[in-house]
């Protein structure tokens, strides 16, 4: 065997001597050096996201099971900045009493479950991309459950759990579906082989794969155990399940649909077309009554993931750039919003729209960082989150669905309304009297993630060169 | 010269600065801080100009045009992209000396002018933020950033003049400065985007390599009996007839006196108001392309200068005075424009007239204002009538604004005479009719600004009796006298060997007829001036009432303002703005209203979907999937 294969790997066998390191410190570690884990894990998952940051060229390995693409490195990347973002968050989160004893194996899932998402984006055969998505998916129940003493974590890994293997199975029955069609796994070859072949079952096929994706991206009907996973994990897992794991799956589907199913796009592209449209809708219907801000960012998020797919749907180099662009714009703006809450949850205890009620009194930088990060959510010019719509929006225009944006568009109208509850909440409720959350100095790491967002939600959009950047991977090709 | 980068940089950095960690500061190192950063902007400008201008001549014997920098900013197709760069060319790098001097100036006077007012650090961070705008304005290098950075010096024209927030007037004049010119901004949007649609660019240099393209892309189109590009080119110069304060759109520039002193020496007298002649000049071979809109700039301009300089003659608070003078002084650089009517050296002197005058009027009417600061700083008004026989109490004040008159008023050997000289020349050289047209104006301005120095410094002494005038600090008294030295000796710059319309050097030269004609007529006007008003005496009175009702007119400005109001109030308000706000309210609202109300009882209705239960969840999930197969498969 050809053992300068696996240096086409450069990305994965980086992340796992980082999660080596990790893992030999957690295990063989005395007390001493387990209390700087939360610190090493940041500084080494910093190295590789540097050691990465240089897009690979396309490659591909092990007879075109593992393929790698300039665009593919550059969504790792973009991967990478998000997780990196909410390790510093959870710095502090980890010494807590509750997850200390624990505090190694959250580092260890969680780069388990980035190392599946990393063979998912980058695969070239089913059996890989199913290997990579169940990688990713087990360990975050894991996760989700990682606080012993909450019941309601316990519920939400156990809910995350039911439906993740569900959807696997449904995932799997459609593979199978697909053998049955074109006789191979490898992508290159399905694509080849179900060019003449228009049977109900690969409809079938398809429809299948997406719910299968559709479970990881919370698309509307696959979306119902999103709310209770959300506001039962420990936030900083549901940070990182709503951007990381939702970015990657978004990817990992486009994937799919432009090299498997790219010759005869029509048929996705009417299932895609309904259901964005249920799922933007239906996220917002959501979130309007939402008092928990946890439960209120899951139905956002879960809107927001329709918006993403319009990039999907746009089937052009365009649409894939707007959608990495998206992502990232999406990790900033989310995890500002997620970094905020959990530095409140960490201090306070609370997680009500109410309590944040006078916020600005108490907390007036923490308050502008989640009014900058609602804006930018809900797509307001000058801030990151309208170039991001704007992108994906015209590249859904430019491949003509035009009723498609028009819906998408009313519907930003009724998320501005939710978005700008919060704000209201903080600025201008309770003006004269206290607030329920006092005054307090937030740590270090949610500092420096806090900053990062903010940094990235204000230049994001002026720095044209960064789509520009995307724009010219993107035409490489996948 | 990439570190031509520095002059923008400094002050964007300064403001920030300034406006985010301002309050942290004390007040004289939030000043001193500015002003600091503001010199090294001036060196950076003055070694800029020093290299260009030592820079070889080209082939062709002009200045090379330079772009250190340009960047791609925004893509919209494979032709149009707006870019972000520094461009420096003859006129641009005179603008940066302009510019940063006039800001250092100002920088230095406020520190004793604004002394101890509430919000100086703000002040100072919104100083920093004009400045960066109007430099980033000169040197853009595509007519897209230039518009960019033309809104940004509104937005900071807009702050400095409400920097007063508690005083009604002074909230009033910002809005009306606002809403004046980004109407006429409404004209140079549209302008630019007809003209980056027929010429597919919006890059100053491709412009230039072919002047005439606007008009070869649509030749044959015409609109409301025009031709496009003459629109296109109109549009483009509505956008400079509002920043530059053009009759009929000067209504904000008077009320715009509102602001500190300072600040109307800065923006509207020596270099934001400017920004719609360096338009104009920075556009001229698009101009030269189609006649009848530079016959159009030629009226606009002199019917302003005539306008503002009668009316000049008659208001009694010195800054609306000046602030009319600068009006009418404009004007002059836009007839200089209109009057050159092609790119040939010598039929392109209004060019080189109009960029020269727009150097020295900046000095000494940034002079004139700063004087009349230290003048309100003393009586504490800016009415005449408070007023008179202050040379005794403020001699530096007195000597300095005396050389800023006499150089208005084109006396020689103070720099006025020699721009205004060759303007008027142009103007003869198009036609007779301009000539005498402006020569008159020229002799009114020169009645005005004298009347305005004897009202001040002359005339009867007016009881101090609260108490005595004194001259001002030494921050404030220094950059008057160094703007007076600059007065006296800019005429003497060859400055057409730098600015001419095609770059080549042109050599003044003195007419000799004109300038004895415009010296003539500058004396009577001083003279009459000093008939009328060297000692208290009844004459204006009784000339007033002689003229009762012309005199009435020109007080109120010929009605311009109440014009505006009755057209806003009776046509805008009533018959547009009314039907609008009913479908406003009715139609769009409702719409808005039962959107809303049908989402929220959706969103009510369906809220038993999220049972909670797992059991249901994966039931949805299954359906969900097989409703997608069904579908799919039937459509």
């Amino acid at each position: 065997m050809d053992y300068s294969q696996f240096l086409v790997m450069r990305g994965e066998i980086s992340l796992l001597v980082v999660f080596l390191l990790i893992f030999l410190i957690d295990t063989f570690g005395g007390q001493k050096s387990l209390k700087g884990l939360s610190v090493a894990a940041c500084v080494l998952f910093g190295l590789h996201t540097i050691w990465n940051i240089i897009p690979a060229e396309s490659a591909s390995a092990f007879g075109g099971m593992y393929q790698i693409s300039p665009i593919a490195s550059l969504v790792k990347t973009v991967l990478n900045i998000g997780t990196l973002i909410v390790l510093l968050q959870s710095i502090s989160w980890v010494d807590t009493p509750d997850v200390k004893l624990r505090r190694g194996e959250f580092y260890e899932l969680l780069l388990v479950t980035l190392f599946g998402m990393y063979l998912m984006v980058s695969s070239g055969h089913f059996l890989l991309f199913f290997i990579g998505l169940e990688t990713a998916s087990l360990p975050m129940a894991a996760l989700i459950a990682i606080n012993k003493k909450d019941t309601e974590s316990y519920e939400a890994g156990a809910k995350y759990l039911f439906t993740a293997v569900f959807s696997s199975a449904l995932f799997l029955l459609g593979l199978s579906f697909l053998y049955g069609v074109s006789g191979t796994l490898y992508f290159d070859d399905i694509a080849v082989n179900i060019a003449t072949n228009h049977t109900p079952l690969l409809i079938a096929t398809i429809a299948f794969v997406l719910a299968g994706m559709g479970f990881k991206l919370s698309l509307v009907p696959f979306h119902l155990w999103t709310a209770d996973v959300y506001q039962g994990a420990p936030t900083q897992v549901t940070s990182y399940l709503s951007v990381i794991s939702k970015g990657s799956a978004a990817f990992a589907l486009m994937l799919i649909l432009y090299k498997v199913f790219s010759l005869d796009p029509v048929v996705w592209q009417g299932i895609m077309w309904a259901l964005i449209v249920l799922t933007i809708t239906l996220g917002n219907l959501f979130a309007i009554r939402q008092k928990n801000l946890k439960r209120f960012l899951a139905f956002s998020s879960i809107s927001q993931a329709g918006y993403i797919m319009l990039g999907i749907i746009a089937g052009s180099a365009q649409g894939m750039t707007a959608l990495v662009y998206y992502v990232l714009v999406y990790i900033f703006s989310n995890l500002a919003a997620f970094g905020v809450i959990s530095s409140i949850e960490h201090h306070s205890g609370k997680v009500g729209m109410d309590d944040y009620n006078g916020l600005y009194k108490t907390n007036p930088k923490l308050s502008v960082v989640m009014m900058l990060a609602m804006f930018s959510l809900a797509g307001i010019p000058p801030f990151a989150g309208f170039f991001s719509k704007f992108f994906i929006f015209a590249s859904a225009i430019h491949s003509g669905f035009y009723i498609l944006v028009l819906i998408a568009l009313l519907n930003t109208i009724i998320s501005l309304y939710y978005y700008l509850l919060v704000v209201k909440a903080m600025f201008i409720n309770n003006e004269n009297e206290g607030c329920a959350i006092a005054s307090f100095r937030s740590d270090n790491g949610s500092r420096v993630s806090l900053i990062v967002c903010v940094a990235g939600i204000l230049l994001l959009g002026i720095a044209s060169c960064v789509y520009g950047y995307f724009t010219d991977l993107s035409l490489l090709g996948i | 010269m990439e570190y031509s980068v520095i002059i923008l940089l400094l002050p964007l950095c300064m403001f920030l600065f300034l406006g985010l960690a301002g309050h942290k500061l004390s007040e004289r190192v939030a000043g001193i801080l500015g002003t600091i950063g503001l010199t090294v902007t001036t060196v950076v400008a003055y070694m800029v100009a020093f290299n260009y201008f030592t820079m070889p001549r080209n082939a062709e014997g002009v200045f090379d045009t330079l772009q250190p920098i340009n960047l791609e900013w925004l893509r919209f197709t494979e032709h149009l992209h707006i870019d972000l760069g520094i461009l420096l060319d003859p006129i641009s790098v005179m603008m940066l000396v302009v510019i940063t001097t006039v800001s250092l100036m100002v920088h230095i006077y406020s520190l004793g002018y604004m002394h101890g007012e509430k919000g100086f650090q703000r002040y100072y961070a919104f100083l920093s933020l004009f400045s960066f705008s109007m430099l980033g304005l000169v040197v853009a290098t595509n007519i897209f950033q230039m518009y960019i950075f033309w809104e940004l010096v509104g937005v900071s024209s807009y702050l400095l003049i409400g920097f007063y927030y508690t005083k009604p007037a002074a909230v009033s004049a910002s809005k009306k400065a606002f809403i004046v010119t980004r109407f006429a901004d409404l004209g140079f949007l549209i302008g630019i985007l007809i003209l980056s649609f027929f010429t597919e660019t919006f890059d100053f240099q491709t412009l230039m390599s072919n002047p005439s393209s606007l008009v070869t892309e649509t030749a044959g189109m015409t609109f409301m009996g025009c031709s496009v590009a003459a629109w296109a080119m109109a549009l483009i110069f509505m956008g400079g007839a509002g920043k530059s304060a053009m009759f009929p759109l000067h209504i904000w520039l008077p009320d715009a006196m509102e602001g500190p002193t300072p600040v109307s020496a800065l923006i509207h007298a020596a270099t934001m108001v400017v920004a719609g002649v360096y338009l104009v000049a920075r556009l001229f071979p698009m101009y030269c392309a189609v006649p009848e809109v530079l016959e159009l700039i030629t009226w606009v301009g002199a019917i302003t200068a005539l306008y503002a300089a009668v009316v000049a003659c008659v208001q009694t608070d010195i800054k609306r005075v000046l602030a009319f003078s600068t009006i009418s002084q404009i004007a002059f650089m836009m007839v200089a424009l209109g009057v050159a009517f092609n790119t040939d050296l010598h039929a392109g002197l209004g060019y080189m007239a109009s960029m020269f005058h727009l150097f020295t009027h900046a000095m000494f009417k940034a002079l004139l204002f700063l004087g009349a600061g230290c003048i309100i700083h003393a009586v504490h008004s800016n009415e005449m009538s408070e007023m008179g026989n202050l040379r005794k109490y403020m001699p530096v004040t007195h000597i300095t604004f005396l050389i800023a008159c006499l150089a208005i008023a084109g006396i020689p050997p103070f720099s006025g005479f020699f721009s205004k000289d060759e303007i008027l020349t142009a103007a003869f050289e198009k036609s007779a009719f301009w000539g005498v047209w402006m020569t008159a104006v020229a002799g009114l301005t020169a009645f005005y600004m004298f009347r305005l120095y004897y009202r001040i410094f002359w005339w009867s002494k007016p009881s101090y009796e609260h108490h005595t005038p004194h001259e001002a600090p030494m921050s404030m008294y220094l950059p008057l006298v160094f703007l007076a030295l600059v007065t006296c000796v800019a005429g003497f710059i060859p400055f057409g060997e730098f600015v001419s319309v095609n770059g080549e050097a042109y050599h003044i030269h003195l007419d000799w007829s004109v300038a004895t004609t415009s010296i003539i007529v500058a004396l009577l006007g001083i003279a009459l001036a000093t008939w009328m008003y060297f000692s208290e005496n009844t004459r204006p009175k009784a000339l007033a009432d002689k003229f009762r009702a012309l005199h009435t007119a020109a007080y109120h400005r010929f009605y311009m303002d109440e014009l505006y109001m009755w057209v806003t109030h009776k046509i805008i308000f009533q018959r547009i703005c009314r039907p609008i706000a009913w479908f406003d309210r009715h139609v769009v609202d409702g719409t808005m209203n039962m959107l809303a109300t049908v989402t929220n009882g959706v969103s009510y209705g369906i809220r038993k979907l999220q049972s909670g239960y797992i059991q249901w969840y994966v039931w949805v999930f299954i359906m969900g999937a097989l409703l997608i197969a069904v579908l799919a498969m039937c459509f």
